[in-house]
């Protein structure tokens, strides 16, 4: 079962053209299995993250080959790809971007409601367990702009989680926290890899926090040099 | 569920910025607030102007021309049929004004389907005594019911009571210019003399004000037995008849029909007064033009509001995305945004709308020339309602449009990398 293949990019090009043609990444070619805590680190502009948002099927424009659960991502319209992020692929940014407007349960729920698989009381209970899991139960009533950045961070993973992807893709999760803040999402991250099998991969520059996971991909210059 | 989905989230933005929201509402009411009590407050002026003559217009007035007769004797002979016959100084000698079998006539018309109405008169001008000096004038032969129910003749009658020259023998009816020229007022007799110069004693029964000046020095009403005698006409002497129908549209082609029919002359009331329908249309172009102005500006304020939320939202917007929320999905967010505001805005709107319209039909209006006005009027057509909500939600939603489909086309890349 730990053999099955979830996330596999095949020679990954991609160039910007403005003002002059720039080639951030060359040839980039790797794969993630089932349950495995996968980080890639590398310098400040190595196209860590340029890589991270074509994996996560944002970015469309690039050459080669992305498949996602043993699936071509690319001829896919961009409704099918939103489908595909609601669905497979669970998203923890730097900036803990949650919506201000929802509590920090309905934050939670929001993908689970967009995907549509249960009905709006499971969702709900669905996040909660998630939250509790997460030990920030009791702030799930809590408007997203009253919580702190450790706490914003933890509804994030917990808004991840809800629809059970098959990978959670983070950038540079811990980039805007303190240690303490660090270590609580490291820890929830390795509890999640060892009980549950979630397939993380994880872009950091953060080389304390890299060298604690399974696996590390090194980056320099838009290649890979060392996996 | 997505529906559901969407409407929730396209909610919790509104609310998140209630003040822009209620500001851009507030556009949305104000615009329709001002082209609802605007068109029905024009429009009912439209209908006062037009029925200071309208009103009181027959819509077919069926009478007889004095004219020379166009079938003279030369057109006629076999001798001078093939040549072309001039003939001069043809005098109408023989014509007259009354309707031939009138009775007959208005017995076709009484049972013809699409004759609201219809009201006999004789026209009869006169000579009212000043002193030494003769006023000329008019007096109608009228039937006070036919003639009230059809032309609202009772409403125009300012003092005493219309009926009254049915029933006290040799009575009239003064316009009121008429009246103060003679310096009569009700229960006087004055002294008329007719065409034929014959004197007739006639008592005041009442005063006519019709609106226009010109018309009231000359005009007056009396009985048809009145009338009949006063001339020295036959009692089935009738010299117009008013017909009232139920479409007014119809006039035109009705009104050749009866000439055919009858035999007369028939004067449709589009052909006596095309001016009205040119004022009319003007006015009603004018007010809508204004309304719809209002509400384009009330557009732009929503679009303006739009366009900030999303440069506001763009985080919340590139994260909907990242999470799999589609540019379909953001799109309409946005345009249900633009689309309650429109329809709240636009509920409000007609609801004030309809207040204002009540407080201007409140506001008093009084003038001479309009007896039966004592308040400014209003016309209350739900037209103007449906106008005004079809055109709130389709303002919004264009407004809502180019706001909404930018939305739906950024890049979440652009804006988390941007951070």
């Amino acid at each position: 079962m730990d053999e099955k293949i979830v996330l596999q990019a095949n020679k990954i090009c991609k160039s910007f053209h403005d003002p002059v043609d720039v080639q951030i990444l060359k040839d980039i070619t790797f794969s993630i299995k089932k349950g495995e805590f996968v980080s890639i680190t590398g310098k400040s502009g190595c196209g860590k993250s340029t890589l991270l948002y074509i994996l996560s099927t944002m970015d469309t424009d690039y050459e080669g080959e992305l498949l996602l659960d043993q699936e071509v991502m690319r001829g896919r319209n961009e409704k099918q790809l939103a489908r595909i992020r609601n669905e497979k692929i669970g998203f923890v940014f730097q900036f803990h971007y949650l919506l201000n407007e929802f509590t920090a349960v309905e934050n939670v729920m929001l993908p689970g409601l967009k995907l549509g698989a249960f009905p709006e009381k499971e969702v709900r209970e669905h996040a909660m367990e998630h939250l509790n899991k997460l030990n920030i139960g009791k702030l799930a009533e809590k408007k997203a702009n009253q919580l702190s950045g450790g706490e914003k961070q933890r509804v994030a993973i917990a808004r991840a989680l809800i629809n059970n992807p098959d990978i959670i893709m983070c950038d540079e999760p811990t980039g805007n926290l303190d240690k303490a803040n660090s270590l609580i999402v490291f820890d929830i991250f390795k509890k999640l890899t060892e009980e549950s099998h979630q397939t993380l991969l994880v872009v950091t520059h953060d080389l304390e926090f890299a060298k604690n996971t399974q696996r590390i991909i090194e980056m320099d210059d838009g290649r890979i040099i060392k996996q | 569920m997505k529906l559901r989905l969407i409407f929730r989230i396209a909610r919790s933005l509104l609310l998140a910025r209630w003040k822009q929201t209620l500001l851009a509402a507030i556009g949305v009411t104000f615009g329709i607030t001002m082209f609802i009590a605007l068109l029905s407050f024009m429009a009912g002026l439209n209908d006062l102007l037009d029925g200071i003559m309208l009103n009181r217009t027959a819509h077919i007035r069926i009478f007889n021309e004095i004219k020379p007769n166009i079938h003279q004797p030369i057109n006629t002979s076999a001798e001078f049929k093939d040549s072309y016959n001039f003939i001069r100084s043809v005098k109408s000698g023989s014509s007259r004004q009354e309707i031939y079998n009138s009775g007959a006539i208005m017995h076709a018309l009484r049972k013809d389907e699409r004759v609201a109405g219809i009201a006999p008169k004789i026209t009869a001008p006169v000579f009212f005594a000043d002193g030494s000096v003769d006023i000329t004038g008019i007096i109608s032969g009228i039937d006070v019911q036919a003639e009230s129910s059809l032309f609202h003749f009772s409403d125009y009658v300012m003092a005493g009571n219309p009926l009254d020259i049915n029933n006290i023998p040799n009575s009239i009816i003064l316009g009121k210019g008429l009246a103060e020229k003679l310096m009569a007022g009700i229960g006087d007799v004055i002294q008329i003399t007719t065409v034929q110069q014959e004197q007739f004693p006639l008592k005041v029964v009442g005063l006519y004000e019709s609106g226009i000046q010109e018309l009231d020095k000359v005009q007056s009403y009396a009985s048809f037995s009145t009338t009949q005698k006063v001339i020295g006409k036959p009692n089935d002497y009738v010299t117009d008849i008013q017909v009232k129908l139920k479409d007014i549209s119809k006039a035109p082609a009705i009104a050749k029909e009866y000439a055919q029919l009858f035999q007369t002359d028939a004067e449709d009331i589009q052909t006596a007064n095309a001016q009205f329908e040119t004022g009319s249309f003007i006015r009603t172009l004018i007010s809508y033009s204004v309304g719809i102005t209002l509400l384009i500006v009330a557009g732009f304020g929503i679009y303006n509001i739009l366009n900030m939320m999303i440069y506001e939202k763009m985080d919340s917007i590139a994260i909907l995305k990242a999470i799999g929320f589609s540019g379909a999905d953001v799109n309409h967010i946005f345009l249900v945004i633009a689309l309650s505001i429109g329809i709240v805005g636009g509920l409000l709107g007609i609801l004030f709308g309809f207040l204002f319209s009540l407080v201007i039909d409140q506001i008093p209006f009084v003038t001479a020339s309009l007896p039966t006005v004592r308040t400014y009027p209003i016309n209350y057509n739900p037209v103007f309602y449906f106008i005004g909500s079809a055109f709130s939600i389709v303002t919004t939603y264009l407004a809502g449009w180019a706001p909404a489909r930018k939305a739906s086309k950024i890049d979440p890349v652009i804006i988390i990398r941007g951070k």
